[in-house]
């Protein structure tokens, strides 16, 4: 068991995050290359205070008419991503791990406050859920790797919580989390949660393109 | 309305599939999507597609899904789902229905209207992908037969109307003999090199409409503006091989536009009411030509009208008494930024604009546009069926008085006019220059 | 006729007439035209409804007409229009019309000596060309782009031969045009076929034409380039060796073909005009070396210097050894010598003329609403309401100049030297 933890928190964590980093970073360039190579006007159209104005409305919850449409998912897509992203980063436990290896440490959430985060992780992640299962407009477009993908998001904030209230056993509950969370970070390079990198790069993109070019607004 | 009916309806026969369908092969159909998607397309389309959450988010944005009470198959993601999705995943393994199918829908139910851009959280422009379906469907020969046809007019005559060289010419002088009645010293001056205007038109005008180059004479001579229009092809600024992705011919088409211009040495092109062919002359066209920019500015008929008016080139006698709504063309309000100058023109002209809701960037498209129109009668329903939320956004107006429904535009035009017969709404239909001719201030 | 080196080559000014005057004898004049010498200046007029006539120098031509439109001075001189008498249509040369009458006459092209007129003309809704008030004996149900060989004495342009109405698109598909050289059509059809070039020696025909929907390629009396390409613009004849020359456009680029076969090393975002130099020696094209930039390029290299807007009327001097253009930028129009953007910018300014030795450039220029004339990048002090293209004397040390200020067209002659003092 211990053998098992020293590689999943070892070496395995470390292959995770070279493929996060590193995928991300290829992912990235790749679409530069391609942009380069086929579709170079593309630059010619960018703005940054189009690509900003863009980006900063669609970043501020209801600012865009579809988001006063669809309040509910609004406030749960901002909270979701919110707490995503910040639970992790500035967790006790995670800030404490890498205290431990590198001496390094930042400001870290009240433990409260991490665990009502958590949950409103997991909780979005079942409103998405229902959501695609729910709504025709949806599920049309719904496949099994949006599930999976969902589930793959899901299941670090589950297992994490589970290992903060050690219900079970704890040293494989934190195995299946530290696996969960590494399966996760190794698929935002390379499935659709690329999202991440690439929203910004279209947003800014269609932003110039209804800002610099069509003189409308694109919210 | 039984499933059946349902079925009845939706067979449309269209002889510009049927037969092109025939002609293909497993390989031709792999070879020609392969080359699309890998090799004309980049990074766009790679990224669209890979940042798609399949959030369904847009649905709403399009006046299909709308109007068939909210059916997934005319969201616009959904569309995209039903050809681009698995072209990609088959790599291009795709029977020769499924492209008959994946024409019918970039054709006829997406307007390339770009809404749905501003409803995706991402930006992503199904509009775009549209066309690169469309310019698939090309490749393979399989374009439904009315617009196809245009398009083989626009390459042999580089209008959109088959009209040939001297009837263009002949149409010109009939029009100025004709507004010469009315004013007579009137011209419309041909060739006249180096004046500050080139004058230009979508093939239709000269063909059906001829009142409007009549109605643009006078305007133009009232308003004292140096002007002309060309006398050979490279008049027409309309473009439907932009719309079945023919991009050869939407180039050569847009060349011998700017071309012309560039050889009368006009500071500007002024152009008539119309969307699509602004979208051609200033976002497409010239693009495919290697041009960021339109070579020689384009101004939008709105945006002239807006010059002349607010520069007192054009007084108005007596504003227009029935109470107007307007329609903002996609293609010069969400492409083209002229929202509050075409409100700025209509409330100058007009005693009262009835807005209708929604409007501006987010107003609903006709539903003719993209050149849906354009593929013909065996469409029409398609359109009336899929823009029953534009009779419903029109009947409300009406309904808070609107009597008069303004679209400047062509395509607008034509689409709301048969949804204003379909669903007997009652309107006027009018261009911005047919009340602005009837209200300004003409010499007795 | 005087050939340009017996025309008034006195400097100074000399005023020829006042079209003022002019106004108060006709209904209204449109915009006058100069002869090549300047000694002449001549404007359709409107006598009365359906009554028009030409004024040159203040005389009316002898026929009144029920229509005149598209007045211009050939090369040589001669003052021609089209005319129409009864519902027909022809052409008027200094006054007297053709025997031959049309439906309908239009884009009038002249020889560079002037001494040949062609025109398009259109009977009974049958196409068809004229030169010198020679009809072809063949006609056709359409006709487009229209051509005049280099030395005058050929027509040709695309023809419509198989009828199909509109809405057969598949017949359509199958090719229903071809090129016709003095009315005597090719043999093979295409699904277009767009502008044609004459050889020098008038004895070949090339044409841009495309195969099927997809594949585009250059014919050449009639029989296609085995190449195809996914597009193509216009060709051009080499005037010595014959070779035929078109841009050609392969994977989303353009190059630049000869007979089929790929002749610069360098690929471009586009490349259309090309030319070739009066002794043969050197070609040149109008590209775009990257998107949104345009340049010129010389056997193959661009110019260092490259335009946003345009770039456009591009020439060679007279001994093939510069180039010259006009080029925009941020709406502000530009002259172009040799890859060397001049100083001064303008609102606009017309083609580059060359001396006969190639030393100096010249054009007409606007300038906050008036005309001038710039040469060597040096504006000339006088500007009018309008002026006319200059021209060189044959030697090249003097220019004419043709303008018109408060209605008085005044011809003015200029040694190179007061400009460029
Ligand atoms: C290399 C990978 C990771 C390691 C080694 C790791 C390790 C840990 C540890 C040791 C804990 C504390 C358990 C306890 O309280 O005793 C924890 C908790 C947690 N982790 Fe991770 N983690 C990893 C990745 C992730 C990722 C990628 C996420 C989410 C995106 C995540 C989210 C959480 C959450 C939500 C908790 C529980 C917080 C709470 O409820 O208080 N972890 N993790
Ligand atoms: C910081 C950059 C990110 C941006 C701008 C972003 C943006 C979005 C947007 C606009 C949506 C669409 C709909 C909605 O609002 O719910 C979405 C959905 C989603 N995102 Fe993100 N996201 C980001 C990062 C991430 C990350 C890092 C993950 C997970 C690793 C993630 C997972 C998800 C999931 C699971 C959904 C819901 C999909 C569904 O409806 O099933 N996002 N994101
Ligand atoms: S019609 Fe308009 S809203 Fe609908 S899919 Fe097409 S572009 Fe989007
Ligand atoms: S809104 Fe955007 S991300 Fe969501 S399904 Fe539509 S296209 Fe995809
Ligand atoms: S026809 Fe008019 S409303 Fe319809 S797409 Fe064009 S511009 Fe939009």
């Amino acid at each position: 068991m211990h053998s098992i933890y020293n590689f999943v928190s070892g070496p395995l964590a470390w292959l995770a995050f070279i493929l996060f980093i590193g995928g991300c970073l290829y992912r990235l360039i790749s679409l530069m290359v391609l942009v380069h190579r086929k579709e170079k006007f593309i630059y010619s159209y960018m703005s940054l205070k189009y690509s900003l104005r863009s980006i900063f409305r669609w970043s501020t919850p209801f600012a865009t008419e579809n988001m006063r449409r669809h309040p509910a998912l609004t406030i749960v897509a901002f909270a979701f991503h919110i707490c995503l992203i910040l639970t992790p980063l500035f967790l006790l436990a995670h800030v404490t791990l890498i205290e431990e290896s590198w001496n390094l440490s930042w400001w870290t959430l009240p433990e409260g406050l991490a665990e009502i985060m958590t949950l409103i992780v997991v909780a979005a992640c079942v409103f998405f859920l229902v959501r695609r299962l729910v709504n025709p407009e949806v599920r049309y477009v719904t496949s099994v790797s949006d599930y999976i993908l969902l589930a793959i998001v899901a299941a670090p904030f589950i297992t994490g919580f589970l290992v903060y209230y050690q219900w079970f056993g704890y040293q494989t509950l934190l195995i299946l989390h530290i696996l969960s969370g590494e399966v996760m970070l190794v698929a935002i390079p390379f499935t659709r949660l690329s999202h991440m990198l690439f929203a910004p790069l279209t947003r800014a993109y269609m932003g110039s393109e209804f800002g610099g070019v069509r003189h409308a607004r694109d919210w | 309305m039984t499933e059946a009916a349902v079925k009845e309806e939706k067979k449309i026969t269209d002889e510009g599939l049927e037969v092109g369908v025939q002609n293909l092969t497993a390989e031709r159909i792999q070879k020609v999507i392969n080359r699309v998607l890998k090799g004309e397309s980049g990074a766009r389309l790679k990224a669209y597609v890979d940042t798609c959450v399949h959030c369904g988010l847009c649905s709403e944005a399009c006046h299909y899904y709308l109007s068939h009470d909210k059916d997934p198959q005319y969201s616009p993601v959904g569309k995209v789902k039903q050809t681009l999705w698995k072209m990609l995943k088959a790599r291009g393994n795709v029977s020769a229905d499924f492209i008959k199918r994946a024409s019918e829908i970039a054709s006829t139910e997406c307007n390339a209207c770009k809404r749905c851009a501003m409803y995706c959280p991402f930006g992503i422009d199904i509009a775009y992908m549209m066309l690169t379906v469309r310019r698939i469907c090309h490749l393979l020969g399989v374009t439904p037969l009315y617009i196809q046809d245009t398009a083989h007019s626009h390459a042999v005559t580089m209008n959109q109307m088959w009209i040939k060289d001297d009837e263009w010419i002949d149409t010109l002088q009939w029009q100025e003999e004709e507004a010469q009645a009315e004013i007579p010293t009137l011209r419309i001056p041909l060739e006249r090199e180096g004046a500050d205007i080139m004058y230009s038109v979508i093939g239709p005008e000269p063909k059906f409409q001829a009142q409007l180059l009549y109605q643009a004479a006078v305007i133009m001579d009232v308003a004292g503006v140096d002007w002309t229009m060309p006398a050979t092809p490279g008049w027409d600024n309309s473009d439907m091989a932009m719309y079945t992705g023919d991009n050869e011919i939407m180039g050569r088409v847009k060349r011998a536009h700017f071309e012309t211009a560039a050889r009368l040495r006009v500071n500007r092109i002024v152009m008539g009411e119309c969307g699509h062919a602004f979208r051609s002359v200033y976002d497409m066209g010239n693009r495919w030509l290697g041009w960021r920019m339109p070579p020689i500015p384009i101004v939008h008929a709105i945006d002239f009208y807006y010059e002349l008016i607010q520069n007192k080139k054009i007084t108005i006698t007596e504003k227009f008494k029935e109470p107007v709504t307007l329609h903002d063309p996609c293609n010069v309000i969400r492409g083209g930024g002229l929202a509050e100058k075409a409100r700025y023109v209509v409330n100058a002209i007009c005693e009262e604009l009835i807005e209708m809701h929604p409007n501006r960037e987010h107003n609903y498209c006709c539903c003719a546009g993209g050149g849906v129109i354009n593929c013909g009668p065996p469409y029409k329903m398609t359109r009336m069926d899929g823009n029953r939320i534009k009779a419903e956004q029109l009947f409300a107006a009406k309904s808070r008085g609107a009597k008069i429904l303004i679209a400047p535009c062509h395509n607008c035009h034509s689409g709301l006019e048969d949804i204003n017969h379909h669903y007997g709404l009652g309107y006027e239909i009018k261009f911005i220059s047919d009340i602005l001719y009837e209200v300004m201030d003409k010499p007795a | 006729m005087l050939t340009r080196i017996e025309w008034d080559w006195e400097p100074g000014s000399r005023e020829i007439a006042n079209i003022g005057q002019w106004q108060k004898k006709f209904n209204w004049i449109e915009e006058p035209y100069v002869s090549p010498n300047g000694e002449r200046i001549a404007a359709i007029v409107n006598l009365a409804e359906g009554e028009f006539n030409v004024c040159v120098n203040g005389e009316a031509w002898e026929t009144v007409f029920d229509k005149i439109w598209h007045l211009r001075f050939a090369p040589d001189g001669r003052l021609a229009a089209f005319v129409s008498e009864m519902g027909e249509w022809t052409v008027a040369v200094d006054g007297s019309a053709w025997e031959h009458k049309f439906g309908y006459v239009w884009d009038m092209m002249f020889s560079p000596d002037g001494k040949n007129i062609a025109v398009a003309v259109q009977q009974d809704m049958k196409y068809s060309m004229a030169l010198n008030d020679v009809v072809w004996a063949e006609t056709f149900s359409n006709m487009t782009n229209p051509t005049l060989s280099p030395d005058g004495s050929r027509t040709a342009a695309a023809v419509q031969v198989v009828d199909f109405s509109e809405g057969q698109i598949h017949k359509f598909q199958e090719g229903v045009f071809t090129a016709a050289l003095d009315g005597k059509t090719w043999d093979a059809q295409f699904v277009n076929v767009w502008r044609t070039a004459i050889s020098a020696d008038s004895q070949n025909l090339a044409a841009e034409v495309r195969l099927d929907l997809y594949d585009y390629t250059i014919a050449v009396n009639g029989t296609p380039w085995p190449q195809t390409f996914d597009c193509v613009w216009e060709p051009i004849i080499h005037p010595q060796n014959g070779a035929v020359i078109a841009p050609v456009r392969t994977n989303g680029k353009w190059f630049l073909a000869q007979d089929g076969q790929i002749l610069w090393d360098r690929k471009f975002v586009q490349l259309w005009h090309p030319m070739v130099s009066p002794n043969g020696h050197t070609l040149a094209a109008i590209v775009a070396p990257k998107y949104g930039r345009w340049t010129m390029a010389v056997d193959g290299r661009p110019w260092r210097v490259t335009f946003k807007d345009l770039l456009t009327d591009a020439v060679f001097s007279p001994d093939g050894k510069r180039v010259a253009a006009v080029a925009k930028n941020d709406a502000r129009w530009l002259m172009v010598v040799d890859g060397a953007v001049w100083q001064n910018t303008f609102d606009r300014v017309w083609q580059p003329i060359f001396s006969p030795t190639g030393e100096t450039v010249a054009a007409k220029i606007e300038r906050n609403g008036k005309y001038s004339l710039a040469v060597n990048d040096r504006i000339w002090h006088q500007a009018f309401d309008a002026i006319w293209n200059p021209v060189f004397s044959p030697e090249g040390d003097k220019i004419l100049l043709r303008t018109l200020q408060d209605d008085i067209y005044t011809r003015h002659v200029l040694p190179i030297e007061e400009i460029l003092r």
